[in-house]
């Protein structure tokens, strides 16, 4: 039983970077009703962009960082472009579809480029961390939850008290009225393109000194972002972070005390479990649509 | 009552193509018969005789998601797990537990089945990304299970040496008679999914795809139909595997991965998801094509991945679908005369019985109170009206009493029912239809279609009887007169037009009583006036209306009874006369006169 502080500490750097690419994923939701199952492609192709610019160009890590960061938010207004906006005014299903055809896309495309073996990216911080108490604390990982705290505190400043914030928030609950308010909605929607994909990108970028960094992550994040999403209660953005939260540290002591192989099958476990007991999810409301 | 009436009528024979059971089974003989033949000339091993059992087994987990997708709009991205499961059954079944090949079979198929209505039950109350996202998830886990559980499935390294049965005596053990199980197989799960499509079944799920709500205001369980069409998807998924299995002989788990199942998709939207003949078409292409152009062999799931979206943008109904759409175009007009709908056949006449009773009920939003203590009654054979200024609750009544909403408090009662608590398909399934403010048609279907998912209503005198529904749905496009665009898909008519079809609709279905919510809203004056006629003549045959309007001009017309509400109260109740010149609906509705001037 030693172990399970420390576990529980992994588990919360995890699900950190779930709770990252879940944010992203609520986001598209509620500001462009998109479901996006691309999710998991902008967390890998962050960390591809950091393997070309780090590992193969050998610029500096921050540089790189910065560099796939910026690249990723463009690459998100481009992925609008191609998945969402030819589609938009044709309901739901055709979104979800092309956007399902551009992860496979993604995936396929890096896969032929890059090969099925894994790159390995080696952070500035090594094997270093400090002991508190019986935890050794990566320092990989207190730097992954030092930057989700960050980018929550700073999404919700944006939010909630910038003009900038407003006019999302607007878009998301109305799109005509806000566009007949003088809103630029198409912009506001390219705009939280953007930062879903930039989101992504960095939980790829932050999560890849941890892991290797292949094609396969997209999948597996992927499917954490979803199970986040209904473990927290669908379209809510405190319960994407919950639920990612949770996920990270669910599937850590489940790897930990049951079985390795199964790691991931925990996620999709815990998911069936909710939507057969909760369906809302922790944080969701009852939707009803209107007649 | 009215089938009574109806029985009584005497219909005149009419020109309706009726659904004859023995419709169709030459074509399918030839059809099974075409299979046979090509299984014959096929080479008895070899390159060609793999492409075509690839093919044809593939094309049976392909004419699943045409089920799922094409007519029920939901998304499941698990046709190789399903796939998968039915190619283990028959693998292990025969070659490790000494099964007979068709029992294995149906146990993978079984077991397929099981799995789909599990993970149905669990998503498909919520929207259809959940069944995505709960699918695409299944099939990744499905993946891991089959590596990992080496005693059960003998893992990475696959299961070799399936046998292959022996039917009636016959050994299909050579390449070509195993073909031509499969082939057989296919023709007659194709044939079989498209006459679904125009089943019953089958009009329900389309009316779900295109319309969840107005589905369950006519009588349709939106659950159990998608669990339904889930259920059917993820079985055949099964038997297109275990009829893969015994084809190949030799499976392995990287050939049910996630990638496979969107190969499937592929397929199936290229082909054109609509009709398991698109999905045939899409399959075949997608067999054959990869192995014409081997120098894509290293790319060839980017560029799936790349033309699913481009079909999305640029053929949305896919390839089958330009077929269809010239088929459409060359459909005849249905001639000749058809009967009166039956309850255009009762008396005229008012009663005293009250069909719905509607008792302190109210429904808050929150804080808002949006009906506070509402009470009702409608009597039988009079036109009730509902009106009040905007925001009085008129909507939220008529979406409380055909159950969209659950009311805070109070009863409603329906020809001597409780129907509190009934759900929206329950409800209209008692005997109460409506139409909605915003126009809520099933685009995806023709002007008839629309109109016989209203006749069909279980519990309708007809809904048993495949010509009589469209007897009853031509009948109530004769009355709203559109018999002549019957063959038309939907979108493509005018507003008034469409509001002419959910009219029809809700009149096929041979309602007790019938909610108009905003009938004219939308329309120019000569629809308005065009609805005015057509509403007298619906009360000068008795039937039994709750209208909600804002034109008074077409109220005073028709209204019998006329309630009015405001912040959620009735603040007046009774004949047109009395409310009208009633002092408190003036100020409802023209506000307060000021005192000094009064």
């Amino acid at each position: 039983m030693t172990m399970l502080p420390q576990l529980l500490f992994s588990g919360l750097g995890i699900g950190a970077i779930y709770a990252l690419v879940a944010l992203g994923f609520v986001l598209l939701i509620r500001a462009a009703g998109v479901v996006n199952f691309g999710q998991g492609e902008f967390a890998m192709l962050g960390a591809y962009l950091l393997v070309v610019f780090f590992n193969i160009l050998a610029l500096p890590y921050w540089l790189s960082i910065l560099l796939a960061v910026v690249l990723m938010a463009a690459f998100g207004v481009i992925f609008a472009g191609a998945t969402y906006w030819p589609l938009r005014h044709r309901g739901g299903l055709p979104v979800i579809i092309s956007t399902i055809g551009a992860s496979i896309f993604l995936e396929n495309t890096v896969l032929v480029l890059y090969g099925p073996a894994a790159e390995q990216v080696d952070g500035p911080f090594g094997d270093t961390g400090i002991d508190v108490g019986p935890v050794f604390m990566a320092s990989q990982y207190l730097v992954i939850i030092g930057v989700a705290i960050l980018l929550v505190i700073l999404q919700y400043l944006i939010f909630e008290k910038t003009l900038l914030g407003k006019k999302l928030q607007a878009v998301s609950q109305d799109k005509e009225m806000a566009s007949l308010l003088g809103i630029p909605v198409a912009g506001m929607i390219l705009l939280t393109f953007a930062y879903s994909s930039a989101l992504g990108g960095i939980a790829g970028i932050l999560v890849a000194p941890i892991l290797f960094v292949s094609t396969g992550m997209a999948g597996a994040i992927a499917l954490k972002a979803f199970a986040a999403n209904i473990i927290g209660g669908y379209g809510s953005i405190p319960g994407a972070i919950l639920g990612g939260l949770a996920l990270g540290i669910g599937e850590t002591l489940g790897a930990a005390y049951i079985s390795v192989p199964y790691k991931d099958a925990f996620a999709f476990a815990m998911l069936l479990a909710f939507l057969m007991v909760r369906p809302q999810g922790l944080f969701g409301e009852k939707i009803s649509e209107k007649a | 009552m009215s089938t009574r009436i109806l029985a009584a009528s005497g219909a005149p024979p009419v020109a309706v193509t009726a659904a004859r059971p023995w419709r169709g089974l030459p074509a399918a003989a030839i059809a099974i018969l075409a299979a046979v033949a090509l299984a014959a000339v096929a080479p008895d091993q070899g390159y060609l005789l793999n492409i075509l059992m690839q093919a044809a087994t593939y094309a049976i987990a392909t004419a699943g998601l045409v089920v799922v997708l094409g007519y029920c709009g939901q998304i499941s991205i698990a046709q190789a797990a399903f796939f998968g499961i039915g190619a283990y059954g028959v693998a292990l079944g025969t070659a490790d537990y000494g099964m007979n090949f068709f029992v294995a079979l149906a146990v993978g198929a079984f077991i397929a089945g099981v799995f789909g209505l599990v993970l149905g039950i669990a998503s498909l109350r919520l929207g259809g990304h959940y069944l995505a996202m709960v699918t695409i998830s299944f099939q990744q886990i499905l993946t891991l299970v089959l590596v990992n559980w080496i005693s059960l499935t003998h893992g990475p390294d696959g299961v070799r040496n399936i046998p292959r049965p022996v039917l009636f005596g016959l050994s299909l053990a050579g390449g070509r008679a195993y073909l031509g199980l499969g082939l057989v197989a296919l023709v007659i799960v194709t044939l079989a999914i498209w006459r679904l499509k125009s089943s019953r079944l089958g009009r329900a799920m389309q009316a779900v795809r295109d319309n969840e709500l107005a589905a369950s205001t006519c009588g349709i369980d939106i659950f159990g139909t998608k669990v339904i069409a889930f259920g059917i998807s993820a079985v055949l998924g099964g038997i297109g595997g275990g009829l893969f299995a015994g084809g190949f002989q030799y499976i392995s788990p990287d050939q049910f991965s996630f990638a496979e199942s969107i190969v499937f998709l592929t397929m199936a939207l290229l082909g054109g998801v609509q009709s398991p003949f698109g999905a045939l078409l899409g399959t075949g292409l997608l067999i054959v094509l990869p192995e014409w152009l081997r120098f894509l062999r290293q790319v060839y799931l980017a560029v799936y991945g790349a033309s699913v979206i481009l079909i999305m943008v640029f053929l949305p109904d896919g390839l089958w679908g330009i077929v269809t759409e010239r088929m459409r175009r060359r459909a005849r007009p249905i001639l000749g005369a058809v009967p009166r709908l039956p309850l255009l056949l009762l008396s005229g006449r008012a009663t005293e019985e009250v069909v719905l009773e509607v008792s302190a009920l109210a429904k808050h939003f929150g804080g808002l109170k949006a009906l506070d203590g509402v009470n009702i009654a409608v009597r039988r054979g009079t036109v009730h009206a509902l009106i009040g200024p905007n925001g009085s609750g008129k909507s939220t009544f008529i979406n409380v009493v055909t159950g969209l909403y659950r009311p805070t408090a109070g009863r409603i009662r329906f020809t001597g029912r409780d129907i509190t608590g009934f759900a929206p398909h329950q409800r209209n399934r008692a005997g109460l239809a409506r139409t909605f403010q915003n126009i809520r048609v099933f685009k995806g279907m023709t002007v008839l279609e629309n109109v016989m998912v209203g006749a069909e209503r279980p519990g309708s005198d007809v809904a048993a009887d495949p010509a009589g529904v469209t007897r009853r749905a031509l009948a109530a496009l004769d009355f709203v007169e559109l018999r002549g665009d019957a063959h038309r898909m939907v979108g493509t008519l005018s507003y008034g037009h469409q509001r002419y079809v959910e009219i029809a609709r809700a009149l096929a279905s041979s309602p007790e009583m019938l909610l108009l919510d905003e009938p004219a809203a939308g329309l120019n004056m000569t629809e308005k006036h065009g609805l005015g006629l057509l509403l007298q003549r619906l009360k000068g045959h008795g039937l039994t209306i709750l209208i909600i309007d804002h034109d008074m001009a077409l109220v005073e017309q028709v209204a019998d009874h006329i309630t009015v509400l405001n912040f959620g109260r009735h603040i007046a109740d009774g004949t047109p006369h009395s409310v009208l010149t009633n002092p408190d609906v003036i100020a409802a509705y023209l506000g307060e006169p000021r005192r000094e001037a009064a």
